[in-house]
């Protein structure tokens, strides 16, 4: 259960100024700013990525609550920078060389932020060298997203490409299976937005 | 052009014939009374490049003579077949002329030796979106696009069509947020006037090399949004409406000489023919294989070519998947021929079991509905401006989603009530009645490294 329940419900609704008006408060009351990002903030957004996987609410939703995340976000990272707070982990994504699918990209990269983890979305068309420059600027996870079948072969490319390095790979989109992630050495693989999420968890753990 | 549409009347919207039928320089027709196979197959997972160049073409000629020989085993009256190119041969065009030019020689070929009238169609990818934001009039991919239209009828295309992307570096994150605003402006402006522009200069190439400019599809918009809908990301009802939507982007390309027949995967080319009488080709069930939709029998409903979408040359139990989808087409086409034959009752019959079959299940059925297309299809073209023709369609659209929900005619799943009633208010409050107005309330909402509004003579 959140700490802080009103405002749970408030990012969960959507309610942009009222999380405004609520982190405010207790920011103004003396409360651990981390403690109002991972005891409220962040169960918020994986309620309602939660929901999205039950089939309970649309992307769209997902979409007006992680706006009103955002507003409260404008207030507690600047304040979290100052007690040196780190993210749970830096990690970028990008649609692999070849492929200009961003749909899922995009979400995928919202619900990593909502969860907490600093996130670098590279964009679409990402050849090796933009993947190295995240992993070169401490990038611990790097997600690659295709969503042709002509284009997952420059997933295998990346994948042995950092095949001797620290960083976890993870891949998804619409033609990519369990077996493909397997199959190139992939360290794991999620199937949509919500996955993702736990996938980034797991090979972090 | 005309506000009177072409089909007024149910019993001359159906399968296989239309007003304005074609006949190709080798004796192909479409739409004088009988439907037949439109194949798409594509390579199997696999790096495009120098290297593998070899293998590329072994592929196509592979799946070439499989298509050929099975079509010709089913005796198979008519085959079109469509080279739909991946980037990297628009990217290189004489990689995709080079298989263009092996696709025809072999068809022609066929034709000869077996009788079957075939015909080629061209598709070559609309790649202005590799730049980001992109670049739509000018640069190295348009130029790369502009070859290939000049080189189409040399390399022994019949038809030229395109799956055109203008408005789409919007229109995504308008349907990722439910924004119907956000997606008029990205159809009913950016779409309409980019159609315009390349449209003009695809049907001036078609003229100057003997090709048939044939059509495109909202494909990046429209199919987006049923495969997002599929997937329980947005709202049926909201994909539905996005349909309809598209109906006048696509419009434009036979305004400015397109003679059809629309793309395959243009569901929306349903109202294209109803309102101009061109033929279309469609997919549904056969195109399974490329993609899973709720309309898999409505689109057979009024189609003249009937597709698989595109199918992987990968190995079946009972063959490669390309000879196994032009099997499935052939049966597909001659039940519905044999109907046709027997008398215009049992074709009309045919096609309202077909349309019955899907249309209560599903809202995005329901709106190709072809009664459901004509009441809308006249709406549409009291508008005399693309513009006007958009937010016509998105209403029309929505009226008819509510009374058939009212009169329970389809599926209107609880969760989804309240976002048709969003629908309505946004057509109200939101959606201006001009262009001009549409344009001042979205341009300040635009990022420019998204979208470059000039691309589309928007200052």
């Amino acid at each position: 259960m959140a700490k802080n329940e009103e405002l749970f419900n408030a990012i969960i609704k959507g309610k942009r100024k009222d999380v405004t008006a609520l982190v405010q408060a207790d920011v103004d009351a003396g409360a651990s700013v981390e403690g109002i990002l991972m005891d409220s903030m962040i169960p918020a957004m994986r309620e309602i990525g939660d929901r999205f996987s039950r089939n309970e609410v649309y992307v769209p939703e997902m979409l007006i609550a992680a706006r009103a995340m955002q507003a409260g976000l404008d207030i507690v990272e600047p304040l979290l920078a100052d007690t040196g707070h780190e993210p749970i982990a830096k990690v970028a994504i990008g649609t692999v060389k070849g492929d200009l699918h961003d749909i899922g990209k995009n979400l995928v990269a919202m619900m990593l932020k909502g969860a907490g983890y600093e996130v670098t979305d590279l964009g679409v068309d990402c050849d090796i060298s933009k993947y190295e420059e995240a992993v070169n600027d401490g990038t611990q996870v790097l997600l690659l997203s295709a969503l042709l079948t002509t284009t997952m072969p420059a997933m295998k490319e990346v994948t042995e490409h950092f095949k001797d390095s620290d960083v976890k790979i993870l891949v998804g989109g619409a033609p990519i299976t369990q077996e493909y992630a397997d199959e190139i050495g992939a360290d794991g693989y999620a199937g949509d937005a919500n996955q993702a999420v736990g996938a980034v968890e797991k090979v972090l753990a | 052009m005309s506000k009177s549409i072409a089909i007024p009347t149910l019993d001359q919207f159906v399968y296989g014939v239309c007003p304005k039928p074609i006949t190709t320089a080798r004796g192909l027709e479409l739409g004088t009374g009988t439907v037949f196979p439109e194949v798409n197959f594509t390579l199997p997972t696999m790096n495009i490049n120098e290297e593998t160049w070899t293998q590329v073409v072994a592929q196509y000629t592979e799946m070439i003579d499989d298509v050929i020989r099975r079509a010709i085993e089913l005796e198979v009256p008519q085959l079109l077949i469509e080279f739909e190119t991946l980037p990297e041969m628009t990217i290189r065009p004489e990689w995709a002329l080079k298989i263009n030019r092996l696709l025809a020689d072999k068809l022609i070929a066929a034709q000869e030796a077996s009788g079957m009238k075939t015909a080629l169609r061209f598709t070559p990818n609309d790649i202005r979106e590799f730049s980001r934001p992109p670049i739509m009039r000018s640069g190295k991919y348009w130029d790369s696009m502009l070859e290939t239209f000049a080189k189409a009828g040399e390399a022994g295309a019949d038809f030229l069509s395109i799956e055109s992307t203008g408005g789409k570096e919007l229109c995504d994150e308008a349907l990722m947020n439910a924004d119907l605003p956000g997606v008029v402006f990205a159809l009913g402006v950016l779409g309409c006037r980019d159609m315009e522009f390349l449209w003009k200069h695809m049907v001036d190439a078609c003229k100057a090399n003997g090709v048939i400019p044939a059509g495109d599809s909202a494909c990046g918009f429209a199919n987006t949004a049923m495969v997002l809908a599929d997937k329980k990301m947005i709202p049926k009802v909201f994909a539905a409406v996005v349909r309809v939507a598209t109906v006048p982007r696509t419009l434009v390309a036979v305004e400015q000489g397109a003679v059809g027949p629309c793309k395959d995967c243009a569901y929306e080319g349903i109202y294209i023919k109803a309102i101009t009488g061109t033929p279309i080709s469609l997919e549904g069930k056969s195109a399974a294989c490329a993609h899973l939709s709720p309309i898999g029998n409505i689109a057979s409903a009024v189609c003249d070519c009937w597709s698989n979408e595109s199918v992987q040359n990968v190995q079946l139990l009972s063959g490669k998947a390309p000879e196994v989808s032009v099997e499935q087409l052939a049966y597909d086409c001659r039940l519905m021929n044999t109907a046709a034959a027997s008398s215009p009752e049992d074709a009309l019959r045919l096609r309202d079991w077909l349309v019955d079959s899907d249309s209560a299940l599903d809202p995005q059925a329901y709106v190709l509905r072809p009664d459901v297309v004509l009441r809308i299809s006249e709406k549409i073209m009291q508008e005399e401006t693309a513009y006007g023709r958009t937010r016509a369609a998105v209403a029309a659209a929505i009226d008819e989603l509510r009374k058939g929900a009212e009169s329970k005619a389809y599926r209107l799943e609880e969760r989804e009530e309240s976002w048709l009633d969003m629908m309505e208010m946004a057509i109200e409050d939101d959606i201006p009645e001009t262009e001009a107005e549409m344009i001042a309330q979205q341009v300040p909402l635009v990022d420019a490294a998204k979208c470059d509004l000039r691309e589309y003579g928007i200052k």
